[in-house]
């Protein structure tokens, strides 16, 4: 197939991506100027796709008047991020919350509220207060979705992004890719482009050995962080891996944020809690790996001490919320929390902002490095987002976009070769005979990954690894696709082998050790802030190679004081006379 | 390089006698943000054609008949 024969649509806005922060990206553009043409295009359907796909139990990062400021907000994750973050990204999230949160309860979405009607917020975080529950959060998507009709957004579901365009000043163009049922090509021209394509979570082996039982939805494979690779886009920090809390084997979130405000906390096998704090950071979940693999290990999540009533509440909130399949996995192991602690351990590495930092650079508009490109959600840089910092940062990036496709005077001109070279990558794995499945493929890079990258990490086993998963690359040639379905997998697993080549190249780059867990070097134990108090870059090059900067970081907006090393200090210290 | 078939248990079980998929319905394999679920040709019904499940049950909550239950995974079981 020629490019000549594919129709390219032509829009204002595109979205690629409709989890969370997609959808209010594209109902945001719509608001801005509804004669904007706006299209999501999302890879499963709308309806029930991303990392909410059936919904949310609570807000981690509600910044709500009268329990905390966007100040206090912009300190703790600047703490928690051992300093490296961009204060003005942060402050524009945090200035933005509380208005996102009286939209979504606008739009009908349920936060608790306590008797006098105020949002019943919780204190999960080592410093201030920034929980919000939502315990009747299954019914986001719908409500998403509705929003998305109610502003005829033009909706393409069943469609994978493989590669952004350019236009010959570099600024964005649109995409190319392919329908994953029919293995049809698709051309999309498009004046602004919003990426909200979710975590790389599918880059690590779940210790369960199943492909797809990770962390992450695993649809979020990390398309978006290799499209914007290869579209020249800076990615930032990309070394701070995620790395979080999980019920073992599950691998679904074990919830400390919901039950800790109940009673429940993280303890070690004689049923003692070692942490100071259950939000998810890097210092805790090396305080969580040091325990883990200690003498007092396992950790376990303790309910067992609860009332019943509490108990039930948890089961209510947890058995049918975000991961609703949680309450039968029990069942199978006739887990009660009444009479037993939840055995937990630590899920595969994986590039993800919404808990951890990592991602495709953006700054305080949403903008990327590349003109007209946009980023929001999990894949872009924003430290910590959660569920409400997609919201915000899709907001911001469907102003942004929507401001940028306006002000561009005519639809850009596309790079026909590349188009072509594009579409001869996509279908190249269904002209392959005799050749190598997509699942052994990915299985192979995956295993790599655990066995070289995984925190601790050290120095030589890098090098061998970042080998190992440039020597699957080689194989790329050999990859066959038997059906459109076996293609979607054999396109993913090519961007997993550049997500995993990106994850050894920025750990080797980074040569301290930070972010605790997440980039903890055995053979540079110390934080080095002479050299590496500053973002890293991973670039492509104008040869086309990886290649690494360092990226300053911005002047602060908010002073840490006293506290900015509480982070450092998450160890439950036994008393003096114990 | 030659191949071979691999059998697999799967997480995702259709109860024929209530799928309604061979008169029309499309619910289960719409909404499955994995796109495992598939009309199997034999039988006009719901199946699950790949083992890649999330077990994220949007198949079973929304199906209108009951008729789709999502187990876990046999290796995570």
């Amino acid at each position: 197939m020629n490019a000549s024969d594919i129709p390219v649509i032509d829009v204002d806005v595109l979205v690629i991506g409709g989890g969370t922060a997609g959808p209010m990206a594209a109902v945001t553009a719509k608001e801005q100027d509804p004669n904007l043409k706006v299209m999501l295009l999302e890879k499963a359907n709308v309806k029930r796709s991303g990392a909410i796909s059936m919904g949310m139990d609570g807000l981690n990062n509600a910044i709500v008047p009268g329990h905390s400021t966007p100040e206090q907000y912009v300190k703790e994750i600047t703490i928690a991020n051992d300093g490296i973050v961009h204060q003005p990204a942060l402050m524009a999230y945090a200035q933005r919350s509380f208005p996102m949160i009286e939209k979504l309860d606008s739009w009908g979405v349920h936060f608790q509220k306590d008797e006098t009607g105020d949002y019943d917020m919780k204190k999960v975080h080592h410093l201030g207060t920034y929980v919000l529950p939502m315990p009747e959060g299954h019914n986001v998507k719908k409500i998403l979705y509705r929003r998305l009709r109610r502003h005829r957004v033009q909706i393409e579901n069943r469609y994978q992004a493989t590669r952004l365009l350019k236009d010959g000043d570099g600024r964005i163009a649109g995409m190319i890719g392919v329908n994953t049922r029919t293995a049809e090509p698709i051309i999309i021209r498009a004046k602004a482009v919003i990426m909200a394509t979710g975590a790389a979570g599918r880059i690590g082996l779940p210790t369960s050995g199943y492909l797809f039982g990770t962390y992450e939805n695993p649809s979020n494979n990390g398309d978006g962080h290799a499209m914007a690779y290869h579209v020249g886009a800076d990615l930032a920090n990309l070394e701070c891996f995620q790395i979080n809390p999980l019920l073992k084997d599950y691998n679904g979130p074990a919830c400390a944020y919901v039950t800790g405000p109940l009673g429940g906390f993280t303890a070690n096998a004689q049923g003692e809690r070692f942490i100071e704090c259950d939000y998810w950071s890097g210092q805790m979940m090396l305080e969580f790996f040091k325990e883990l693999e200690g003498g007092n290990g396992p950790v376990f999540l303790k309910l067992d001490h609860l009332a019943e009533e509490t108990i039930q509440e948890i089961e209510t909130v947890l058995h049918t919320n975000e991961r609703p399949s949680r309450g039968r996995f029990h069942d199978g192991r006739e887990t009660d929390y009444r009479q037993h602690m939840v055995e937990m351990h630590i899920s595969e590495v994986g590039f993800c902002s919404g808990h951890s930092a990592s991602g495709v650079w953006v700054d305080e508009t949403g903008a990327t490095t590349v003109p007209g490109l946009y980023g929001a959600g999990d894949m872009a840089s924003v430290a910590h987002s959660y569920m409400l910092g997609a919201f915000v940062y899709g907001q911001i990036c469907g102003e942004s976009a929507a401001a940028f496709a306006k002000a561009r005077s005519g639809m850009p001109t596309l790079d026909e070769a590349f188009i072509a070279a594009e579409l001869e990558r996509i279908q190249a794995p269904l002209k392959v005979t005799d050749g190598i499945p997509p699942a052994q493929m990915e299985y192979k890079v995956r295993r790599l990954v655990n066995d070289y990258l995984q925190p601790p990490k050290v120095t030589r086993k890098m090098e061998i690894g970042l080998q190992r998963i440039l020597a699957v690359r080689e194989d790329l040639p050999r990859l066959q696709a038997t059906d459109p379905h076996e293609l979607l997998r054999a396109m993913e697993v090519q961007s997993i082998i550049d997500c995993a080549e990106m994850a050894a190249r920025a750990s080797l780059y980074r040569t301290e050790s930070r972010w605790g867990l997440y980039h903890y070097r055995v053979d540079c134990p110390e934080q080095n802030d002479a050299e590496w108090f500053c973002h890293t870059r991973l670039y492509k090059d104008e040869n086309g190679n990886m290649a690494h900067g360092k990226r300053p970081v911005a002047p602060y907006l908010v002073e840490l004081g006293e506290e900015k090393d509480a982070y450092q200090k998450l160890r439950v210290q036994k008393a003096a006379n114990a | 390089m030659p191949t071979a078939t691999q059998r697999t248990s799967v997480p995702v079980i259709v109860d024929e006698d209530k799928c309604i998929a061979d008169k029309g319905c499309t619910v289960c394999i719409d909404v499955c943000p994995l796109d495992v679920l598939w009309i199997n040709p034999a039988t006009g019904k719901a199946h699950m054609r790949y083992d890649e499940c999330w077990y994220c049950m949007p198949c079973e909550a929304d199906c209108p008949t009951d008729a789709v239950k999502v187990e876990i995974p046999y290796l995570l079981r």
